[in-house]
């Protein structure tokens, strides 16, 4: 139930990103989710990618200051009352959302959402008790 | 027991010392007024004459020499014998401009030896000793300084010079080497090679190393100790005044004793040139007060020191001078602080950093401000931007206590600190633009 997710520190200037989709591209890596968490000095950009622990490699390689996270993926509009049903289940388990971002699936047109909580287990067993639907780490890689 | 090479001189009375100090220092004054004429020009224009410098008290009176002198008088303005009677020259590693030649008479070098041997005692040698000395030799202080003050204590003497790592560490184990003489970083290597070679400290017979002519921090001490399983003295010099033996480190470990039978040492203010209390921050100033060849009268060594005459445990009452904390030239007073990128190299290497890091000074609002910018490693990176703000929140508040003042500490990614010619650029000040 666990996706790796690749995160890696950029300066927070034009033309880091691309320097970063530039190294993927070229390593064949197809990038699933993306996200970037911004402050005045630096970047975290966070990806969900088809091979992450060959991309991480390939990050590392390239000099980049690089970790693997492991988030959880689940699909929205399936849901009971849709992401604020996510939350609110997470909220009533007493687990922290550390952060969360959206993508869409091209092949099936649906929503999901990723999710970095303070607490995986707790936070799946919440969620598969609820009934929410959440992807298997190759549901997402293949994608 | 502590071992002294010089009793007398190493535990004379500081009334004695005093003394024997006035007594040289005014022979010294006389001897250089008269033979060279690069010195005797520079205290014409001050307006002081050999009669003005009656003791130690009227030492201030005598005007500076700098490296740049050095190199204005290279290579013979500065020498105060006549080439017949010096033996030896010495020479710096002219990194930084033209290099610095040093000349010595037969007495110059038994004196220097001598301290060196002062040095070798501190560290527990005797003659039943094995000395591994592992500085370079040739135009280098290092080798020959230690070579010389090991064969006056009557060790078996190891001239290796340095380099062919698994070399010195076969003859370590099969000549059964009990002090090690060399750079802390090179004692280091050494001590990694031993270990990556399949050996233990209990393949080896040290128990000592005298180790100099870089700076090197505590926490190196102890890493060098534990990986050779010795006590690390620290030894200090510098080619204009001799060579390492200026000062030297008793089993105390916390300063160097200056040998002031021979070197007398001040503190100054490195922007106005006053001499400072005993316990001050500043600029090192070395007066050779026997040397005959090379003179050096008042030399500014750049090096940033404190001295202190507090009672040392091991019976010495010679002044001890800590560690250099920097160089007067990279120098910044910060909100009229003195600051020294070399302090912010330790903070960063006792948290966990690679020393890879740039200072920003700018004033705003007639208000300095002090920003670091420090290169983020692997195991400090976090996924999450609160984690890097507390690591960067932690790392400003370990520069705070060791400057005195706040900056503001940016985690940044590694390689993003400009280089020029290879070198990273340390320190931005934007103050000098305005
Ligand atoms: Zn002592």
């Amino acid at each position: 139930m666990l996706i790796k997710q690749i995160s890696i520190f950029v300066e927070n200037k034009p033309g880091r990103l691309s320097a970063v989709t530039k190294l993927l591209a070229e390593n064949n890596i197809d990038i699933r989710a993306l996200s970037v968490a911004d402050t005045k000095d630096f970047g975290i950009l966070r990806l969900i990618v088809n091979k992450p622990d060959e991309t991480c490699e390939a990050l590392k390689k390239a000099g980049w200051t690089v970790s693997l996270t492991n988030v959880i993926a689940i699909g929205i509009t399936d849901a009971p009352g849709g992401l604020s049903g996510v939350v609110e289940c997470l909220y009533a388990a007493n687990i922290s959302v550390e952060y969360m971002y959206a993508f869409i699936s091209k092949a099936e047109d649906q929503a999901y959402v990723i999710l970095r909580v303070d607490n995986n287990d707790r936070a799946i067993e919440a969620l598969v008790e609820n009934n929410f639907t959440l992807l298997k780490a190759s549901e997402v890689y293949d994608m | 027991m502590e071992r002294y090479w010089n009793k007398e001189i190493e535990c004379m009375s500081r009334e004695d010392m005093k003394k024997l100090q006035d007594e040289r220092l005014v022979a010294q004054v006389k001897h250089v007024y008269a033979n060279v004429p690069y010195y005797k020009k520079l205290m014409d224009e001050k307006g002081v004459t050999p009669d003005d410098i009656r003791s130690t008290a009227d030492l201030h009176k005598l005007p500076f020499l700098t490296k740049a002198d050095l190199r204005e008088a290279y290579p013979y303005g500065l020498l105060a014998k006549p080439l017949s009677e010096c033996v030896r020259i010495q020479s710096t590693s002219g990194t930084t401009g033209k290099r610095v030649v040093a000349f010595y008479t037969q007495h110059d070098i038994d004196l220097w030896e001598d301290c060196c041997a002062r040095a070798i005692t501190a560290a527990g040698g005797t003659k039943d000793d094995v000395c591994q000395v592992c500085y370079g030799y040739g135009l280098f202080t290092g080798g020959p300084g230690l070579n010389g003050g090991s064969h006056k204590v009557g060790c078996l003497t190891l001239p290796m010079s340095s380099g062919n790592t698994e070399r010195q560490i076969q003859f370590m184990i099969d000549l059964q080497s009990t002090i090690l003489c060399c750079t802390p970083s090179y004692a280091a290597y050494i001590g990694e090679t031993l270990h990556e070679m399949g050996y233990t400290t209990d393949d080896i017979k040290l128990k000592a190393g005298i180790f100099g002519a870089e700076p090197w921090t505590e926490e190196m001490r102890r890493e060098i100790e534990k990986s050779l399983g010795i006590k690390a003295y620290d030894i200090y010099g510098l080619t204009e005044t001799s060579g390492p033996g200026v000062s030297f480190e008793c089993s105390e470990q916390t300063g160097m004793h200056i040998n002031e039978d021979h070197f007398i040492a001040e503190i100054i203010d490195p922007d106005t040139g006053e001499v400072l209390p005993e316990g001050s921050k500043g600029e090192l100033v070395f007066t050779s007060i026997t040397k005959e060849a090379f003179p050096l009268l008042r030399y500014r060594t750049r090096d940033i020191c404190v001295l202190t005459r507090e009672k040392c445990s091991c019976g010495r009452t010679l002044v001890k001078m800590s560690k250099p904390l920097g160089r007067s030239d990279d120098m910044l007073i910060i909100r009229g602080v003195n600051v020294f990128p070399s302090q912010i190299e330790t903070v960063l290497i006792e948290q966990g950093y690679a020393p890879n890091y740039q200072i920003e000074v700018d004033r705003i609002n007639n208000s300095d401000t002090l920003d670091v910018n420090v290169e983020m490693s692997d195991d400090k990176f976090s996924d999450m931007v609160k984690d890097i703000q507390q690591k960067e929140r932690e790392l400003a508040a370990a520069i705070k206590t060791m400057l005195g003042i706040s900056p503001k500490v940016h985690l940044v990614p590694p390689k993003t600190i400009a280089r020029s010619e290879g070198k990273a650029v340390r320190v931005i000040d934007k103050r000098k633009l305005v």
